[in-house]
């Protein structure tokens, strides 16, 4: 275990509430957005956002500048009449183009707030249009009820992989999948707090356990960045099969890895009885041996030396860097399981998270190793972290002008990541991806020059003559 | 908005679409539709306003996802790319708070920042719950003594180009007319050089493209009022309506207040385009024209015989390079007759247009340029781009931002001409930074590499020892497209 430099407090940090009327610099994406990012990591799928146009059309270009990858997403179309009268007719008209267009392996279907505040009802629109469509029964069609006056991305992606699992994954008793009927295959619900990069490097340590992951949902297959044979695609070109749902139930574990997923988690245990193992995050030495651990229990195999190689390295990365990071003064501004990543991290290597900032309100902020969570946006970030006198931003892409404002350094994470080619593939997690974020901080507080002391000039010195009116 | 106010604003007399039934109200058709919205696109148009401060009133998606990602550059003032948002929470729907929020957001953003002005952007839950935004605006405008502009353009209302017509409309109504222009600095005139107002309209100042363009204003004594919205202050738009003539940039989106300007003060309008060397001209010439002073015409001729003799001898190198060169233009329409013109004269070949937003008149300008076997796109899907790529040996897709990982993607050359783009093609300058953008992609060596496949797909023994000095063999992986017309490098040119 890492020594911690402070005690966590057993009821978390101090979480102070918002407290003004006008967000300045929104750290907030919507939940909406989640879930439809969630609904991108299935294979052949599409979402659908039920709104009006420029729900999807600001969606997609928010994704396309992340991943630069073309997005699939349609909207509804919502209109002034539709607003008014109601829109399950637009629900049903959607559906019906797309699955006559691109027989898609799913549709989504995430609410926005426009729907949700005229009282929009998912459920009854799904059944009119199985009803009026029989010759689209094996589409499925996954609703998200997601407003975006309610939660951020991270908590909208949570309500999609719960939607996924609720409506593809069937009960053990129905189906007969009984938990470990395949015995190297493992489940891995991957929160919203891992790039593409991250999962990348998660199945790859599964594979090295000789394990099968099955990653819901699988942004990395879809979002990576791959090129394939055809030219385009109205659907995602990757991503969990969807004919891997109904095997979920036969795994013999599965790996839950971010706290927003425990409404998912609990969801599908209670569905196929597959035991879980849960990971707020796994970003430091702790999180990563207590997964490796896991997989050498769930498979049965010793630890390959390579991953001990790796755990080694990082240790020799952390003797190597707790020079500079020490007593080093961080401010995060992150939606809540990244925040809670990043804390920890530092925390362990003894630095200090002065400012932190989230757009919403979770459970999860209990485990921020910081003394107050602030809920608010990215003035409320520079306020705090120039009172706090913070040495280092981690935020998204925005931050870039909080950061000049401070006159510090960024490190660019989470959503959106516009202005940085690469952003959405880079591996944060594991022994390796820790090591690289170590490296990366460590050379961040290295350039701020700090114990620098500064020529003193002493008036009795001899100075030379040319010196001494240089200085005069 | 009323139903009957939406009407009206769709009913645009100026505009050439309006007896065709799409100017705009088009009925979406839900799975299968592309393009933002009337919120997105009365943001986009006023935006660019610099000391304003733009708050978005509504939930978070309207602002949360797309503050501060246009390309738009400001002198100054940088309080426009600063998002927003009364961020509407679950209590403030449930409870009827957003008048209450939004009239403290709007009292916190004038105390915190002090801004010219505010312009206040309804959404679609607010519309719905029925907050009086007019109403606030207006308390809000009374209490602290800054001006405070309701721009009511929910999502749901339409179109991006309805949302465009809206933002302009309330400029005219609401902004014009409350300010007379700043007397002139002192020695700017004399004898044979005065100077004239003008404005324009619908130029956004992409990249910091304006920059290009306002030198020659300058110097030929043409003092641009305002630009409705690049690189703008909210005094300026105060002043709009002293202008002695106006120009449209090219966007049928805000043909509305050039037409409404000419009703309420006379002011006579003409519509042009800054892009390519030719319609730079003309641009310049149409102000001459409608300022009828003699000495400005002759001062505009002697201008753009020397910009146009400079350019030749910039762009001859480059014409060479581009000669025969094919590319499909897809503009969505608003651009394309002056893109068409520009890379002509370029020495390129456009394969086909989009036309999905042009009018008659702009289809019969295209026709003039292209021939009457012009190829028009109505539908921009991207299968239909790709298809066309191919079926018309395009060496290039020339589109918005929206398009461009269909291109690379299919890996195809591409080049962004759209808002969020990085670089400014406006002015004779323009050109230069045009041609070189174009071969930067075209004649990039990426291309046999990206369609290649790997090299053991193919029986070839790879033989023993040192092989550093040649290429790997290249195996197409994908349809290859034609090669290059002329990828040869021209010395003395810099190459991207």
């Amino acid at each position: 275990m890492v020594e911690r430099s402070t005690p966590p407090t057993p009821a978390g940090p101090r979480i102070i509430k918002r407290n003004k009327a006008l967000a300045v610099g929104p750290l907030k994406s919507s939940a909406t957005l989640g879930a439809a990012l969630a609904l991108l990591g299935v294979h052949r799928s599409i979402p659908m956002l039920h709104g009006s146009q420029g729900c999807t059309a600001f969606g997609k270009i928010f994704f396309i500048q992340h991943f630069r990858e073309p997005m699939p997403m349609q909207t509804t179309a919502m209109d002034q009449v539709s607003s008014i009268m109601g829109g399950d007719a637009n629900v049903i008209e959607g559906l019906r183009t797309l699955c006559a267009k691109h027989r898609p392996a799913l549709v989504g279907v995430p609410t926005t707030g426009l729907v949700e505040t005229q009282g929009a009802d998912m459920a009854r629109a799904v059944r009119e249009f199985r009803v009026a469509h029989p010759e689209f029964d094996e589409i499925p069609v996954v609703p998200v009820n997601t407003p975006d006056y309610a939660g951020c991305l991270e908590s909208g992606f949570a309500s999609g992989v719960r939607a996924l699992i609720d409506t593809l994954v069937p009960r053990a008793v129905v189906a007969g999948t009984r938990p470990g009927r395949r015995q190297r295959q493992v489940n891995v619900l991957a929160g919203p707090a891992l790039t593409t990069g991250d999962i990348e490097h998660l199945k790859d340590l599964l594979e090295r356990f000789r394990l099968r992951p099955v990653v819901v949902p699988d942004i990395a297959d879809a979002l990576d960045g791959h090129l394939v044979a055809d030219d385009y695609s109205p659907l995602t070109i990757g991503g969990t099969p969807i004919g891997e749902f109904a095997t979920l139930g036969d795994a013999a574990a599965t790996l839950v890895i971010g706290s927003s997923l425990e409404a998912a988690a609990n969801l599908l245990a209670e569905r196929t009885g597959v035991p879980d193992w849960r990971f707020p995050h796994l970003m430091g030495l702790a999180a990563v041996d207590r997964l490796i651990q896991t997989l050498a229990q769930i498979s049965a195999e010793p630890v390959p030396e390579r991953i001990e190689r790796q755990r080694s390295q990082l240790q020799d990365a952390m003797l190597d860097t707790h020079f500079s990071l020490g007593q080093g003064r961080f401010a995060i501004a992150a939606e809540p399981e990244l925040l809670v990543a990043f804390s920890e991290l530092l925390t362990g290597m003894g630095a200090e998270t002065v400012t932190a900032v989230a757009p919403v309100n979770a459970p999860a902020l209990r485990l921020v190793q910081a003394e107050a969570v602030k809920i608010g946006d990215l003035e409320d970030l520079e306020q705090a972290a120039r009172a706090a006198q913070a040495e280092v931003l981690i935020c998204n892409s925005h931050g870039v002008h909080s950061a000049a404002r401070l006159g510090i350094p960024l490190l660019r994470a989470g959503f959106p990541q516009f202005d940085l080619v690469g952003g959405y593939a880079r591996c944060w997690i594991g022994y390796q991806g820790t090591r690289q974020t170590l490296f990366d901080l460590a050379n961040l507080m290295i350039s701020l020059g700090k114990g620098e002391i500064h020529p003193y000039r002493s008036r009795l010195k001899q100075w030379p003559a040319d010196e001494r009116e240089a200085a005069a | 908005m009323k139903q009957k106010d939406i009407a009206a604003l769709l009913d645009e007399p100026a505009c050439a679409h309006n007896d065709k039934g799409k100017s705009g109200c088009a009925k979406l058709k839900p799975g299968a539709t592309a393009g933002g919205c009337a919120f997105d696109g009365a943001q986009i148009a006023l935006l660019p306003i610099a000391d304003v401060a733009h708050i978005v009133h509504g939930s978070i998606a309207c602002a949360g996802s797309a503050w501060d990602n246009r390309g738009t550059r400001s002198t100054g003032p940088t309080l426009f790319r600063l998002g927003m948002t009364t961020d509407l929470t679950e209590q403030d729907v449930i409870m009827g708070r957003g008048e209450k929020r939004l009239f403290h957001a709007i009292k916190q953003a004038i105390e915190t920042y002090r801004p010219a002005a505010v312009f206040v952007y309804n959404t679609c839950v607010p519309a719905l719950t029925g907050d009086d935004v007019d109403a606030v605006c207006k308390a809000a405008g009374a209490r602290w003594g800054t001006p405070v502009v309701s721009v009511d353009a929910a999502g749901f209302y339409g179109t991006k180009n309805l949302g465009n017509r809206i933002a302009g409309e309330v400029m005219v109504k609401q902004v014009c007319g409350t300010r007379e222009p700043d007397p002139l600095p002192p020695g700017v005139e004399g004898p044979g050089f005065r100077v004239h107002d003008v404005n324009l309209i619908g130029e956004y100042n992409i990249a910091g493209e304006l920059w290009r363009v306002l030198p020659l204003f300058d110097e030929l004594g043409l003092r641009v009022l305002c630009t409705l919205s690049g690189d703008a202050r909210f005094h300026e738009v105060q002043t709009m309506h002293r202008s002695r003539a106006n120009m449209m940039v090219c966007s049928k989106a805000m043909i509305n207040v050039a037409r409404l300007l000419q009703e309420r003060y006379g002011t006579p309008w003409f519509e042009g385009s800054f892009y390519g060397v030719a319609d730079c001209s003309a641009a310049l010439r149409g102000f001459a024209r409608l300022l009828a002073d003699p000495d400005l015409s002759a001062r505009t001729e002697a201008l753009i015989a020397r910009e146009e003799a400079r350019m030749d001898g910039l762009l001859a190198p480059w014409r060479e390079r581009l000669r025969g060169r094919r590319a499909l233009l897809y503009t969505g329409g608003v651009k394309s007759w002056s893109i068409v013109a520009a890379l002509q004269d370029l020495g390129m070949t456009v394969v086909a247009t989009g036309t999905r937003k042009s009018t008659e008149d702009d289809k019969a300008r295209i026709r003039a340029l292209m021939g009457e076997a012009a190829v028009m796109l109505e539908d921009g899907n991207p299968r239909n781009l790709l298809d066309i790529v191919r079926t018309q040996q395009a060496d290039i897709l020339i589109a918005g931002g929206r398009n461009m990982y269909t291109a690379i993607k299919a890996r195809i050359p591409f080049l962004d001409i759209n808002q969020e783009r990085e670089f400014g093609y406006a002015g004779y300058d323009g050109m230069l930074e045009l041609a070189r953008q174009l071969c930067l992609t075209m004649d990039s060596p990426i291309w046999p590499a990206v369609r290649s496949a790997p090299p053991w797909s193919i029986a070839a023994p790879v033989a023993p020892g040192s092989d550093l000095a040649s290429d790997p063999p290249v195996v197409p992986a994908v349809p290859p497209l034609p090669a290059p017309a002329s990828a040869t490098l021209i010395p003395g040119v810099r190459h991207g």
